[in-house]
């Protein structure tokens, strides 16, 4: 009676819908569970409080790859970014640093603080042009496995080696120093102004356990770069409707190529029989068969609990364990009867409507890193803010507005106390950090939601709350993400795939697990 | 003045006196020039106070390459290393002590008593470091290649590591590749639980550093660090009779045999330049002496942009020198003893403090002392390194006596408030106080103590920002990365001069082998 | 959004056009009136005046002052007297041109650089180590440039003391104008007679107003940038952007260009000291491409129109949208400025073109595009300047 499916995707996040679609669009039955009742895993808005539409998790777009916009023709599915175009950073003191789409008052705004660095500046985007150029291949390629000797994987490598030996000396020597340098470091090398090497800093430890002077935060830094919309490199977007508006729009996609969608439909197993995936079992004890199984859910949750770990190499057992899955990051979102004046620039304004940064000095993260380092969440947050209201009337009642607010460091174990207990201090300190560059702020709050790590691995089931599904850190990228020797998106029980953000080329809202994974059980499949 | 000289070396550290040597063992005329009145730099054994013979800068010579030491043949010239089964104790805060020695088993029985859990896991563990540790020695003693003009010889070296990469097995493969970018904590983590063990553990993982345990990229250096024989998983620190000193007299002894002039207190103020190439050398009295090339075993800061002059670097190097991450932070007291002090923890055993004596009883507490560094600040509970020469060695100190140094981090070179004029008396007293913490009766037997200051490095040893490795050795700062990129091996960008102390490959440490590489580069090229 | 420049209240009253454009972020009069060519024949047959200060600038002082320049710039500026001024491209470390400007010697250890993108940061890095107080003076100094054939006499008559008619073709006079400093430099972009003037910006609304005034007697007209790009196209001077890209902008290594390359190998000086980019450019002298003048054909223009039944239609404007230029069909470079000339009543245009095709007298062909179809004419190649009248160069006595 019940249907046989080809394949089944478990978690309907953005990497979960992608591969969908791209497997209902090669003529597989294609059936996608996803757990809650609302589509998009971390890429989800909710009316939380009446009118006002939360972009809960990601609250940004820029790394969704355009073949894949293309492909599944996404804007007919209401895809529509919207431009995030400008930075501003108020300081303690009362001055700023706004950057935004004229290039030359960037340039006079930076030069107020050192002339050296404004042209710096633009040096340093072209440098970031060429970075993003340079990745873009390797964004698209599966992984090559440095171990073997299978002609296909030295030519791969052989490949790889080329590309990037093409790049051109200098190109070569900025790629290096993105995969081992800090984030504070690469950019002490171009600038001056403390400020603006914060603000900039910031993107290399988003959703990491990084400070802005740990080694391997400026690839975060890199990996923030890779961003391209509409052929433009590393501009931001903000999905009308918020977030979730992009899984809505994959979802409608795979629906229309012929994929079934059901929510509130936790999987609590995938059946294998002699080494090969068979189907799944869903929490209701209802069965499910499908000629394969792919898990858009994080290594420990593919390996550890939808699997029998004992069935798994050791070696994999073991590197799943170790797969560094640590959350960091914490999520504000509040309702707001107004607009927000900042204290350095009152008023509305242009800078209301791109990224809000509070992120004053190096030092000033890295304190806050101290903080987390030892089990407590940052008394004085690094916040990148976005008032989607602003970019999307949309999004709250007329006149008011949502605020998003990224919080770091919220590290997933604290040292005393739990975050059922912390979370609404940690609620407190990000509103009074606000509150010191938005003087009105408290005034205009009609509703706050706190999120901690707890909250994004217990609502969506990230584990450990990380936003990347796994640390992108050197020794989890690429070939070793999330495991050495299962990078391919295969797994060791024949026909179960792997597709999230845990697997080549790593988190954001990107998609490209999501579509590599796709491109290799279709060839798997020799479609 | 009568005979023309093929080389002149500037600076008779290790690295200078093993260039000098081997040039003048294979027929060059060279000239070392040195600006102490002592040969060694930091490889030194001085008599600070009377009958009293300290190793200033580095604590032993575990490192140095045998194979150069063999070609020299330094053991004609009095190079002879003590045999030491110690390779390091912990005294802990609760009065136990944990004791590494170089047999892995015997160090294994220890652990036991901290966790039964990590004596199992530690001589596999210290088996894989030691297979690890062993490819980065071969690494360490190639050529290192360039992105351009690589001769076939250094693609051939390059070819036959690979080659080895590879005789590892696929997983140990892959392991090493997943490793060399972590950093110390997290491999140490994912191996054990004892805190005690993992703090020691990581003692070597940040020399030379400023950064904690925590920063990636401290793995590898926890490897480079057991590059030598009879590490025990700590770090190769052999001992030569008579005191590091004994290494650079062995050194200088050769390189005399063999023909080579060395001459002391003769600074060197310049290096003349024409055309772009280096032509000889000027010296602080203003006497210039022309050679066919110039080696220089100085930092490549002060050799670029101290001895050639900026107006002569392009603004590409000059950024790049600028920008080298040299960041000393580790200062030293020595201190003469008129008794060994009674270490309880070593519960009446001498025989444990045969080796590094360690104060870092944890991860965190190494974490929290760099802490302290990172801002600006001199560590509040600062990590140790004491080293008893003396009891290897009595000749070191009038009978009886003993001579105790202490190598103290995190003491960062640029300090936020105060300089190290005023600090360095407050220095000493924290480091003798928390060792005395473990060795309650060492205040009373210090007789005379000597205290040398990042500054002091700077000022008396020439090594600037008081950086021991010639900058830092992360990630970033390695192979086609050292010094600076845009070197072809040792040759710099300005003709005819090559850098051949610790700044260029493979780095730090008493190797010989950035001396010995950079000769033979030269040599080449000078035919 | 631009910004005014210290001249805005004067320009802003004399645009009628309301046609701004945006030069280094500053607002820029396009056109002041109606028709751009009144300004442009303004400056070839009387005198016409730009608000030229969104230019970059420099100052450097100290004993090694010299020193930076002559290591910055291809030019030997060893050679270059006190009241001399000197024009000169200069290249990042593998010879490819940054940027290009002019050099004035104000005294011993005192010059002044100009530069059409901000350069600070290089001069410092060039000048690394040398004992030079370097100052970027670009927003505090206005510069104002009096060019065409009556534009010696109306300075003259404003300040009859002062030698203009000894004031030779790159030299420069220092004076005072209402107690501050007057640098008058015997420089421009247009290929003419013609003065820079540069002065402190909050001064530089009254020069302006004298010098209007006393010009309109003489003919005088604001000039704009519609106007200005027409002339300095005849002048055979080139523009960063449109004939060349810098190579600290270049996406790719093919996009930069050598001295050589963009006409300039006569101002890399053989023998000068060492300077950025010398080694690099001694492996270069053999261009692979090369800049020169193009003269369309008028009867293959007039040809290819009339199959359309069209007389030629060419913009009356400059145009900097490149086009591809061809011999015998292959592609061998493209055109980037291209204007029709209203005193030679010739098209011409300033193209980068393979070295094999750059002797004067070759011919090639431009590709135009007739009533929406791509066509092509032939076209001559010259040497640059297009126009280059006597007074440019000449001096009144002596």
């Amino acid at each position: 009676m019940a249907k046989r499916y080809d394949a089944i995707i478990i978690g309907g996040g953005h990497n979960g819908l992608t591969t969908a679609a791209y497997l209902a669009r090669a003529g597989l039955s294609v059936l996608l569970l996803e757990q809650r009742s609302l589509l998009g895993g971390a890429t989800v808005s909710e009316e939380i409080y009446p009118g006002f539409k939360y972009s809960v998790f990601s609250y940004v777009v820029s790394l969704l790859r355009p073949e894949i916009i293309r492909d599944l023709q996404l804007p007919k599915h209401g895809l529509t970014i919207l431009p995030l175009e400008s930075t501003i950073t108020p300081l303690p003191d009362g001055r700023y640093i706004y950057r935004g789409p004229d290039s030359h008052e960037t340039f006079r705004n930076i030069s107020k603080f050192s002339p050296r660095d404004a042209e710096a500046y633009r040096e340093y985007g072209q440098a970031m042009y060429q970075m993003a150029k340079a990745v873009k291949y390797i964004l698209g390629i599966r992984p090559p496995d440095p171990t073997s000797f299978h002609p296909r994987e030295l030519l791969a490598l052989l490949k790889l080696g080329q590309h990037f030996l093409g790049l051109g000396e200098e190109n070569i020597y900025t790629l290096v120093k993105l995969m081992t340098m800090s984030s504070a470091d690469f950019l002490e090398e171009w600038f001056e102004t403390d400020p603006l090497i914060a603000t900039l800093s910031a993107s290399g430890i988003i959703g990491t356990f990084l400070g802005p002077r740990s080694p391997g935060s400026a690839y975060v830094l890199l990996h923030h770069y890779m961003g391209e919309i509409d052929g433009v490199f590393r501009a931001w977007g903000f999905q009308k409707g918020g977030t979730g508006g992009v899984a809505e729009a994959l979802a409608s996609s795979a629906r229309s190529l012929g994929a079934e969608v059901r929510t509130d439909a936790p999987v609590a197993a995938v059946l294998n029989r002699n080494g090969r995936a068979t189907g799944v079992v869903l929490q209701s004890g209802e069965e499910i068969e499908a000629g394969l199984v792919v898990s858009s859910l994080d290594p420990k949750l593919t390996f550890l609990k939808l699997v029998d770990p004992e069935q798994l190499p050791g070696d994999l057992v073991t590197a799943v364990r170790n797969f560094d899955t640590y959350g960091s990051s914490g999520k504000v979102n509040l309702a707001l009867d107004g607009v927000p004046d900042l204290s350095c620039l009152p008023g509305n304004g242009p800078h209301l409507r791109g990224a809000i940064s509070i992120s004053p000095s190096v030092d000033y993260i890295e304190r806050a890193y101290d903080d987390a380092k030892y089990g407590r969440f940052s008394r004085r947050p690094y916040i990148d803010i976005i008032l989607p209201s602003m970019i999307d009337p949309g999004m709250a009642p007329p006149g008011k507005h949502v605020m998003s607010c990224f919080v770091q460091y919220a590290p997933y174990d604290l040292a005393e106390g739990t975050w059922d207990d912390q979370r609404e201090a940690f609620g407190d300190a990000v509103v009074d950090t606000l509150s010191e560059y938005i003087p009105n702020l408290k005034q205009l709050i009609l509703h706050r939601q706190v999120l901690s790590p707890w909250d994004i691995e217990r609502t969506i089931g990230m584990t450990g709350g990380n936003i990347f599904q796994g640390e992108l850190s050197l020794s989890q990228l690429l070939f070793l993400r999330p495991a050495p020797g299962y990078a391919q998106y295969r797994t060791p029980i024949q026909g179960y795939y792997q597709c999230g953000s845990a697997t080549h080329p790593g988190g954001g809202i990107s998609g490209a697990p999501g579509q590599l994974a796709a491109f290799e059980i279709l060839k798997d499949l020799r479609k | 003045m009568s005979r023309s000289i093929d080389v002149i070396v500037i600076g008779g550290g290790h690295n200078g006196l093993s260039a000098a040597a081997w040039l003048a063992k294979t027929g060059r005329r060279v000239l070392l020039l040195e600006a102490r009145p002592n040969l060694g730099g930091a490889a030194a054994t001085e008599e600070v106070f009377p009958g009293f013979h300290f190793n200033t800068g580095a604590p032993d010579a575990g490192l140095f390459h045998p194979g150069l030491a063999g070609e020299l043949g330094l053991h004609k010239y009095g190079l002879e290393f003590i045999k030491n089964d110690v390779a390091a104790f912990a005294p802990l805060a609760d009065g136990r002590g944990l004791t590494l020695w170089r047999d892995a088993e015997r160090s294994a029985m220890e652990i036991a008593a901290f966790s039964a859990d990590d004596a199992r896991a530690f001589l596999p563990f210290y088996q894989r470091t030691q297979r690890f540790a062993a490819v980065l020695g071969k690494m360490a003693a190639l050529q290192p290649f360039a992105l351009r003009a690589n001769s076939l010889r250094v693609l051939a070296g390059w070819g036959r590591l690979a080659l080895s990469l590879r005789g590892l097995g696929g997983r140990d493969m892959m392991e090493f590749l997943r490793v060399l970018p972590m950093s110390a904590a997290h491999y140490l983590n994912e191996h054990f639980e004892a805190e005690a063990l993992k703090g020691l553990l990581a003692y070597p993982s940040t020399i030379g550093l400023m950064q904690g345990p925590r920063a990636s990229g401290t793995a590898f250096m926890m490897l480079y660090q057991q590059m030598g024989q009879a590490n025990g998983a700590y770090r190769s620190s052999l001992l030569p009779r008579g005191g590091v000193g004994r290494l650079s007299a062995a050194l200088a002894a050769a390189a005399q045999a063999h023909g080579a002039e060395l001459r002391t207190n003769t600074p060197v103020a310049s290096i003349l330049c024409e055309d772009g190439r280096a032509v000889g050398v000027r010296l602080g009295d203003g006497e210039e002496i022309r050679a066919k090339s110039v080696l220089s075993s100085a930092d490549p800061r002060r050799t670029f942009l101290g001895l050639v002059g900026g107006p002569q670097l392009t603004p590409r190097f000059s950024r790049r020198l600028r920008s080298l991450k040299l960041r000393g932070s580790t200062a030293s007291v020595h201190l003469a003893l008129r008794g060994l002090p009674d270490f309880p923890a070593a519960a009446g055993d001498a025989n444990r403090l045969k080796g590094a004596i360690v104060i870092s009883p944890s991860l965190d507490y190494a974490e929290q002392a760099y802490d302290d560094a990172k801002h600006g600040r001199s560590a509040e509970r600062p990590v140790l390194e004491a080293r008893i020469p003396s009891l290897l060695d009595p000749g070191l100190a009038p009978s009886g006596q003993h001579t105790l140094s202490i190598l103290v981090r995190y003491t960062p070179y640029k300090l936020a408030q105060g300089d190290w004029e005023s600090e360095g008396e407050r220095l000493g007293d924290l480091a003798v106080n928390t060792l005395a913490e473990h060795a309650p009766n060492l205040k009373s037997l210090v007789s005379n103590r000597h205290i040398i200051t990042p500054l002091d490095y700077e000022r008396i040893y020439g090594l600037t920002e008081g950086s021991e490795m010639h900058g830092q050795m992360g990630l970033d700062q390695l192979l086609l990365m050292r010094p600076t990129p845009g070197f072809i091996g040792y040759r710099s960008p300005i003709e005819g001069l090559y850098v051949c102390g610790a700044g260029g490959h493979p780095g730090g440490g008493l190797t010989g082998l950035p001396g010995w590489l950079a000769a033979r580069q030269a040599a080449r090229e000078m035919r | 959004m631009p910004i005014p420049s210290p001249l805005h209240s004067r320009t802003a009253a004399l645009c009628h056009t309301h046609e701004w454009r945006d030069w280094s972020g500053y607002l820029a009069a396009g056109t002041y009136q109606t028709s751009h060519e009144v300004e442009y024949f303004a400056v070839r047959n009387a005198a016409g005046l730009l608000d030229a200060s969104p230019l970059y600038k420099y100052e450097l002082r100290g004993p090694d002052a010299g020193r930076l320049v002559n290591r910055l710039l291809t030019r030997d500026v060893s050679k270059c007297k006190i009241g001399q001024m000197l024009y000169s491209p200069w290249c990042d470390e593998d010879g490819y041109v940054i940027d290009d400007g002019t050099l004035g010697r104000l005294g011993k250890d005192h010059y002044r650089l100009t530069a059409a993108d901000p350069s600070l940061r290089w001069l410092q890095d060039v000048g690394y180590g040398l004992d030079v107080d370097l100052r970027d003076v670009s927003t505090e100094l206005a510069a104002l440039a009096l060019q065409g054939p009556n534009s010696r006499a109306v300075l003259q008559e404003i300040f009859p003391n002062l030698p203009l008619n000894s004031l030779r073709y790159y030299w420069l006079l220092q004076t005072e104008f209402e107690g501050s400093p007057l640098t008058i430099t015997r420089t421009g972009y247009t290929g003419d007679l013609g003065y820079e003037l540069w002065l402190p910006a909050e001064l530089a609304p009254k020069l302006w107003d004298r010098l209007m005034e006393t010009g309109s007697r003489y003919g005088l007209h604001p000039l704009g940038l519609a106007a200005l790009d027409m002339l300095r196209i005849e002048a055979g001077l080139i523009l960063i952007e449109v004939d060349y890209t810098s190579s600290l902008h270049a996406h790719i290594p093919a996009q930069k260009s050598t001295p050589y390359e963009i006409g300039l190998g006569w101002a890399v000086t053989e023998g000068k000291a060492d300077f950025i980019g010398q080694r690099a450019l001694r492996a270069h002298k053999q261009p692979v491409k090369q800049l020169v003048g193009l003269k369309v054909s008028w009867p293959e223009m007039e040809r290819e129109f009339s199959k359309v039944g069209l007389p030629p239609q060419v913009a009356g404007r400059s145009s900097r949208i490149p086009v591809p230029v061809y011999a015998k069909g292959r592609h061998v470079g493209q055109a980037t400025s291209l204007v029709f000339s209203p005193i030679l009543k010739t098209y011409i245009a300033l193209a980068t073109v393979d070295s094999a095709y750059a002797q004067p007298g070759t011919t090639l062909d431009v590709e135009i595009t007739v009533e929406y179809v791509r066509s092509q004419a032939g076209a001559q190649v010259i040497k640059p300047p297009f126009y280059n009248p006597p007074q440019k160069k000449g001096v009144a006595d002596g």
